[in-house]
């Protein structure tokens, strides 16, 4: 039996050759145990530091003046802050998709890209849990919309879709840190085992809650995983369905859609996995880690663009369609406001970002170009932002009387609050990723394990 | 020998573990316990784990969480403050249906965690197993197969005789 030698990766489209547990155990837990802190990481770390501390002093001055510092009056009572919620839980959604459905659907490809796209996705939704506290004009008061008996001796209003919200949104951040939490479990483990360090000994042990990969607790390990991936599933496409009924249940002229829900989650993947590719381009050059997050794995996430992108596409014809063919003049006026109004710049450039630039990914050698494919995902990830705001802002700025239009304009302080957390999330990406694990260790194994008995087969 | 916690061999592969499993149990064993830095496919049944707990918890869990946060609604909205808007029914039920699914989701999930944990009988910082050589392997590249002195079909020399049967790597004596 000892002649029987540990099995070595074979050349597969997920993996690179040569590749055995123990080297993929130290590759990837070294990344976070030993490998020295060099300056492009630093840079960025205090750069996004820098960038957090402004949003937080922002913050500061929003809770001492009032969102009047934003752009938002009557009647576009909803600005950026808005806007920011539907963008930022929709990135966080791929993240979801990557590692409950895409499990579920045993695509082997998610394997090493999914442990990073969870953090992405606590990380987007935190973010966009963030925003409509902000946007309350007394935030101090956000846990009013809570349930519990207070002495005011009044409770929430169940029928609203903004209570709905603050279930999804809090249900959602939940699930993802459970989700997150326990597939991180044995990879504390590891690193717990391999760190030198008794601080890193010790805070790693504590986190792992003494695993120690006994084979029943495996199992139970992967039933409690699958269940979870189970009940992600629905729960993601439920959380960006609520959210886009926020809108479609107020009667304003371009939110009273039924085709909202699906489209507002074709949307969220279709961001969601442009930030996928946002973040993994960089890191797996960063990380040298071009064996484990392969072409093949950035060619995948570039189909699924292409893809809910054609969903996209299809919400925005729809959209337009629907306007003419219901008749609805308010609907009319609406539609050609967005062609021809004073935000038709955003429309078009949306349309250029969201419809247009996609379609080169029909190409293969386009898939397979990392510099095209980072570049597509910014424009992408812009696009959605704008369509996002769009929505928010232009439905409401042109709605159904003369008298009742108007028009916002960003202040300052609404792009220091977007950008703010642009830099808080990349602050938070950074540390994780010195922190913790960023391609789960054990499924990585397990893919060694796969690989050399496809070989053989 | 007495003094032991168990006997422990040590693999290379999951597949030299996956046998000394179904050997461990074919002798006898019915606590023998089988570590590995992954999830082996059928490795648990080797050992006569038949199933886990966990989906029933998760299920019950789904149904409280459902359950309770529909009654939440309903409890406030009906009879503790019922807002009569125009006359509109107070038991608006299909209003309520977005947030008993998140409770749901919610009520699951957590269960599904806890009683994952509660199974493993986890947090548990110590364990007789630490202690053994090369034990810090287990999460990396090793397979270790332990006979525990607590289990009645132990017998320390037939216990030796069964894990040199198997050629390990190596095989040691866990301390208590």
């Amino acid at each position: 039996m000892s002649a029987v030698q540990p099995p070595v990766s074979r050349e597969t489209p997920v993996i690179g050759p040569g590749w055995g547990y123990a080297s993929v155990s130290d590759k990837i837990a070294d990344l976070v145990l030993t490998r020295p802190v060099r300056w492009p990481w630093l840079a960025a770390f205090f750069g996004t530091l820098a960038g957090t501390l402004v949003f937080v002093a922002a913050t500061g001055w929003l809770l001492l003046r009032g969102i009047g510092i934003w752009g938002v009056d009557i009647p576009v009572a909803w600005g950026f802050a808005i806007a920011n919620v539907v963008w930022w839980i929709g990135i966080g959604h791929a993240g979801t998709f990557i590692s409950a459905i895409l499990l579920l659907l045993r695509q082997k490809w998610r394997t090493s890209i999914n442990r990073f796209a969870e953090a992405m996705t606590l990380f987007a939704a935190s973010m966009a849990g963030l925003f409509p506290i902000l946007h309350l004009g007394r935030p101090w008061f956000f846990y009013w919309i809570a349930p519990y008996p207070d002495r005011m001796g009044v409770w929430p209003q169940w029928r609203s879709p903004l209570v709905w919200d603050f279930f999804a949104i809090g249900t959602y951040i939940l699930v993802s840190i459970l989700f997150w939490y326990l597939g991180l479990l044995p990879d504390l483990a590891t690193l717990r085992d391999r760190a030198h360090g008794r601080f890193k000994r010790y805070a790693f042990g504590l986190a792992a809650l003494g695993w120690r990969g006994e084979a029943r607790h495996w199992a139970r390990h992967q039933s409690a995983y699958l269940l979870l991936a189970g009940l992600a599933t629905p729960l993601v496409v439920s959380v960006h369905s609520v959210v886009s009924l926020d809108f479609s249940i107020a009667n304003v002229p371009g939110y009273h859609s039924t085709i909202f829900p699906p489209y507002f989650v074709a949307g969220a993947l279709f961001s969601g996995f442009a930030m996928v590719l946002t973040l993994a381009i960089p890191l797996r050059r960063a990380f040298a880690l071009q064996d484990f997050i392969t072409p093949t794995h950035l060619d995948h996430a570039a189909k699924v663009l292409l893809a809910t992108g054609a969903l996209v596409a299809y919400g925005y014809a729809s959209e337009i369609f629907t306007a003419f063919y219901s008749g609805d003049e308010f609907e009319i006026a609406l539609t050609l406001d967005r062609f021809t109004g004073f935000y038709a710049p955003v429309y078009w450039f949306m349309m250029a970002c969201n419809v247009l630039a996609p379609q080169v990914l029909w190409w293969r050698w386009a898939r397979r170009n990392t510099v095209l494919l980072f570049a597509l995902s910014l424009a992408i990830n812009l696009g959605m932002w704008m369509e996002r705001v769009l929505i928010v802002v232009q439905s409401t700025s042109h709605d159904f009387l003369l008298s009742s239009w108007g028009r916002f304009l960003p202040t300052a302080w609404d792009w220091i609050f977007l950008l703010g957390s642009l830099s808080t999330f990349a602050w938070l990406f950074l540390v994780f990723i010195r922190v913790l694990p960023a391609i789960s260790i054990s499924e990585m194994r397990e893919l060694v394990r796969e690989s050399a008995h496809e070989g053989r087969a | 020998m007495n003094d032991a916690w168990g006997l422990m061999a040590e693999f290379a592969t999951a597949d030299a573990l996956l046998q000394g499993a179904r050997a461990a149990r074919a002798a006898g064993y019915r606590q023998a316990e089988a570590y590995a830095p992954f999830a082996v496919e059928g490795l648990a049944e080797a050992l006569g784990f038949e199933r886990t707990r966990v989906p029933l918890a998760t299920f019950l869990g789904g149904l409280a969480g459902g359950l309770g946060g529909f009654f939440l609604q309903w409890y406030s909205a009906v009879v503790d403050y019922p807002l009569d808007i125009a006359g509109r029914p107070l038991d608006s039920w299909p209003m309520f249906v977005p947030v008993t699914f998140e409770m749901a989701v919610l009520g699951a999930a957590f269960a599904a965690v806890i009683a994952m944990l509660a199974g493993c009988g986890l947090p548990q910082l110590r364990h007789p197993v630490f202690n053994a050589p090369d034990f810090e392997l287990a999460m990396r590249n090793r397979f270790f197969l332990c006979l525990p002195a607590h289990d009645p079909a132990f017998e320390p020399e037939a216990a030796a005789r069964l894990l040199a049967s198997l050629h390990p790597l190596r095989w040691v004596e866990v301390p208590r």
